[in-house]
C-alpha cells in the first residue's frame, strides 16, 4: 500500500474520527462557544497548516525531549551552573521561571479546556496537541528550575510564591484574566495576542540572552519549547483570521478583544524590557531594537496590512507603546531595584560598562533622566545607604503594577489614572488599563491585589519580614542587593576554587 | 492561497545546529535575495515577499530523506503566515 500524503493522514487521522451528534443537541454537546456573541458557522473552514496527526505529533515531540534531557543530563554532569557570564544573570532568570512556569501549567489545563469545548475537530485537535505541549513546557522548566536551585537562592518555591507575591501578581492576574474569559476571547487574548503578536518579545530576545550568558539550560529548555510555539503562533493566527473570515459581525468583538488584549500583554512584557536592559551581564539587544524589529517591523508593517483587509485597525493605545520604547525598561527596573528587599531576586547597579551601554541604547532618554538616577543610587549605596522603597506603593487596578510608569514623553511625571465604580475608587497607571477596566468593572474589581490584601491583614502580618515569611521567602538570602547577596558571596568562591584548580 | 505574494518581508528564526546550516543554504539556494542573519543560538532568515522551504533542496544538502514535518524540529519562530505546508514544501508569506 502506498503511503498516504500528509493531505491524506490529516484528513483520515484528525478531521475523520468526528462525528455529529445525532441524539444530543450540538449545543449541549457544546455549550460554550455561543455566549461571546460570535458567530460560526462553518467548523470545517479552519485551517491547520501544520496538518497534524496523532502519530507524527508524538514522533517529533519525542525527539524534542529526547534531545532536551540530553542537554540538561550533560548540562548538570558539567558543572554548567557555573558557566555563567555572572551569577547576577540569574536572577533575570529567576524571574522568568517564577512567573513563566505556573502559565504554561495554566496553559496546559485551559486548551484542555478547549478540546473539549470547540465544535470543530480540527481546532480541536490543534487545542489538544498545545495542552500536551504545554505540560511538557511546564516539566522542563522545572528541571531547569531543579538544576540551578541546587546551587541559587529564590527559586525553592516558586508555585507558592506565584499565588503570593506582588510582581508575580502581575503575570498571574494577566492569565487569570484570559482564563476567565470565554474561549474565542481567550483563543484571541493567549493564542493570537501573546503567542503571535508579542511571543518574540518575549521569548526570543530572552532565549538569545540565555545563550550569550552561557546558560545552557535555558536556552535548550527555551528553544525546545518555542519549536513547539510556531504550532501555536500558527493557531493564533489561525483562529483570529477563521474567526473574522466566519462573520462580519465578529469583526467589532475581535477588535475589542485585541485592543484590550495588545495592552493587557505590552504591560507585562515591561518585565522583560528590564530584564533585557538591565539583568543580563552580556547584552545583545535592547527592548527598543527588540520592539522596533519584532513588534514595529514585523507586526505592524507586516501583520496589520494583513489584517486591514478584514477591517481590523492597528490596536487602541499602540502610540504609547512606541513612546515608550525609548525609556519603558529604565522605569521599570528601577521599581525592581527600589523594591527587591521585597522579592526573589537580586538586583543592583548597573556597571560603569553597562551605564554606557544603556546610553548609547537610549541616546535620547538615558543621560538626561536615569543616569543621575543611578549615580543617586551609587552615591547612597556607597554611603552605606543601598536605596529601598520603604512603604507600600499604589497598584494599578488592571495590570497590578506598581504607579512607576511616567505620563508618555514627559519623563518626570507619573501617570495615575482614575475611576469611579460602585462608589469606590480605582487607580490605574495609563489610560489603556483604564480602559480595560471600564469595558469590564465588574471583572476587575475583584482583582486579589498584593498590596490591598497586606492592608487587609491577609498576608502574614503588617511587618516586611512577616510578609516575606508569608510569601515564602528567606529574608537576606532571596532578596534585596546582589553584591551581598549569598548568591555572590557563593559565585565568588566557586571561581576562585577554579581559579585555584587551574593554576595547580 | 492563489493571491500573488506581497512584497512585505517574511521570515523565520532557526535554532542554530547543523541541520538548520544544511536548510539554511537550502532556502538560500531556492529563494533569490534572502537575507541571513546570526544571532546568540539563532539564524534569522528574511526575505520580502515569500520564503519557500523545499525537500528536495534540503534532502540534497542533510544528504539524508527528511520529511517536511522536521521543520518544527528547527523552528523558532516566524512572522508571515504559513501558506503551504505539504510533503514536498512550505510556503511562508503574506496573505493580504
Amino acid at each position: 500500500m502506498a503511503k498516504l500524503s500528509m493531505r491524506e493522514r490529516y484528513s483520515l487521522l484528525t478531521r475523520d474520527l468526528d462525528w455529529t451528534p445525532t441524539y444530543v443537541d450540538p449545543k449541549v454537546v457544546y455549550p460554550y462557544t455561543r455566549y461571546e456573541g460570535i458567530k460560526i458557522h462553518d467548523w470545517d473552514a479552519w485551517e491547520d497548516p501544520f496538518r497534524l496527526t496523532v502519530d507524527s505529533y508524538c514522533k517529533y515531540q519525542a525527539e524534542k525531549d529526547k534531545k532536551l534531557y540530553a542537554v540538561i543530563e550533560s548540562f548538570a554532569q558539567g558543572q554548567g551552573h557555573l558557566h555563567l557570564t555572572d551569577a547576577r544573570y540569574i536572577n533575570a532568570l529567576k524571574i522568568f521561571l517564577q512567573g513563566v512556569t505556573p502559565l504554561e501549567y495554566a496553559a496546559h489545563r485551559h486548551f484542555e479546556y478547549l478540546a473539549r469545548h470547540l465544535d470543530g475537530p480540527g481546532p480541536r485537535f490543534a487545542a489538544l496537541c498545545q495542552s500536551i505541549d504545554e505540560l511538557r513546557h511546564t516539566q522542563t522548566e522545572i528541571h531547569t528550575i531543579s538544576q540551578y536551585n541546587k546551587y541559587y537562592s529564590g527559586l525553592h518555591s516558586w508555585s507558592k510564591m506565584f499565588d503570593r507575591v506582588w510582581y508575580l501578581s502581575v503575570p498571574k492576574s494577566f492569565f487569570e484574566d484570559a482564563i476567565t474569559a470565554g474561549p474565542f476571547e481567550f483563543l484571541t487574548s493567549i493564542s493570537f495576542s501573546f503567542e503571535y503578536l508579542l511571543t518574540n518579545l518575549l521569548f526570543v530576545p530572552f532565549m538569545s540572552g540565555a545563550s550569550f550568558n552561557g546558560d545552557l539550560a535555558t536556552m535548550t529548555f527555551g528553544f525546545s519549547a518555542q519549536s513547539d510555539e510556531s504550532r501555536h503562533m500558527t493557531l493564533g493566527v489561525g483562529a483570529l483570521k477563521f474567526l473574522l473570515e466566519q462573520d462580519e459581525a465578529n469583526v467589532p468583538i475581535i477588535q475589542d478583544w485585541l485592543d484590550k488584549w495588545f495592552w493587557r500583554g505590552y504591560r507585562l512584557l515591561s518585565l522583560v524590557a528590564a530584564m533585557m536592559d538591565y539583568m543580563l551581564p552580556k547584552r545583545f539587544m535592547s527592548w527598543k531594537e527588540a520592539f522596533e524589529l519584532y513588534f514595529e517591523e514585523q507586526m505592524m508593517n507586516g501583520l496589520f496590512p494583513d489584517l486591514e483587509y478584514y477591517g481590523i485597525r492597528p490596536p487602541r493605545h499602540l502610540e504609547q507603546a512606541i513612546t515608550e520604547k525609548d525609556y519603558m525598561s529604565h522605569q521599570v527596573y528601577w521599581l525592581l531595584y527600589t523594591f527587591s528587599h521585597a522579592a526573589s531576586f537580586n538586583t543592583t547597579i548597573p556597571g560603569p560598562d553597562e551605564l554606557d551601554w544603556l546610553s548609547a541604547s537610549y541616546p535620547d532618554t538615558f543621560d538626561r533622566h536615569y543616569r543621575p538616577l543611578w549615580d543617586r543610587a551609587q552615591r547612597l549605596a556607597d554611603s552605606g545607604h543601598r536605596f529601598f522603597f520603604r512603604g507600600l506603593p499604589t497598584l494599578c487596578q488592571t495590570c497590578q503594577i506598581p504607579m512607576t510608569f511616567t505620563e508618555p514623553g514627559d519623563m518626570d511625571t507619573i501617570s495615575i489614572r482614575g475611576t469611579e465604580f460602585r462608589g469606590e475608587h480605582f487607580n490605574f497607571c495609563s489610560d489603556g488599563c483604564k480602559w480595560i477596566f471600564d469595558r469590564e468593572p465588574e471583572k476587575y474589581v475583584q482583582a486579589w491585589l498584593p498590596v490591598h490584601q497586606i492592608y487587609q491583614g491577609n498576608c502574614g502580618g503588617a511587618t516586611i519580614p512577616e510578609v516575606l515569611a508569608w510569601y515564602g521567602i528567606q529574608n537576606g538570602a532571596d532578596n534585596g542587593e546582589y553584591l551581598t547577596s549569598p548568591d555572590k558571596a557563593s559565585w565568588d568562591q566557586w571561581k576562585a576554587a577554579a581559579q585555584m584548580g587551574a593554576s595547580r | 492561497m492563489s493571491t500573488a505574494p506581497t512584497t512585505r518581508r517574511v521570515g523565520v528564526d532557526l535554532q542554530d545546529s547543523e541541520d538548520t546550516h544544511a536548510l539554511v543554504e537550502a532556502i538560500e539556494a531556492d529563494n533569490p535575495d534572502v537575507e541571513v542573519a546570526h544571532m546568540p543560538g539563532l539564524i534569522r532568515v528574511t526575505k520580502a515577499g515569500q520564503l519557500v522551504i523545499r525537500r528536495d533542496s534540503v534532502q540534497e544538502r542533510m544528504g539524508r530523506d527528511w520529511e517536511t514535518h522536521e521543520f518544527q524540529l528547527n523552528i523558532v519562530s516566524y512572522f508571515g503566515t504559513i501558506a503551504e505546508w505539504d510533503d514536498d514544501k512550505i510556503i511562508i508569506k503574506w496573505e493580504h
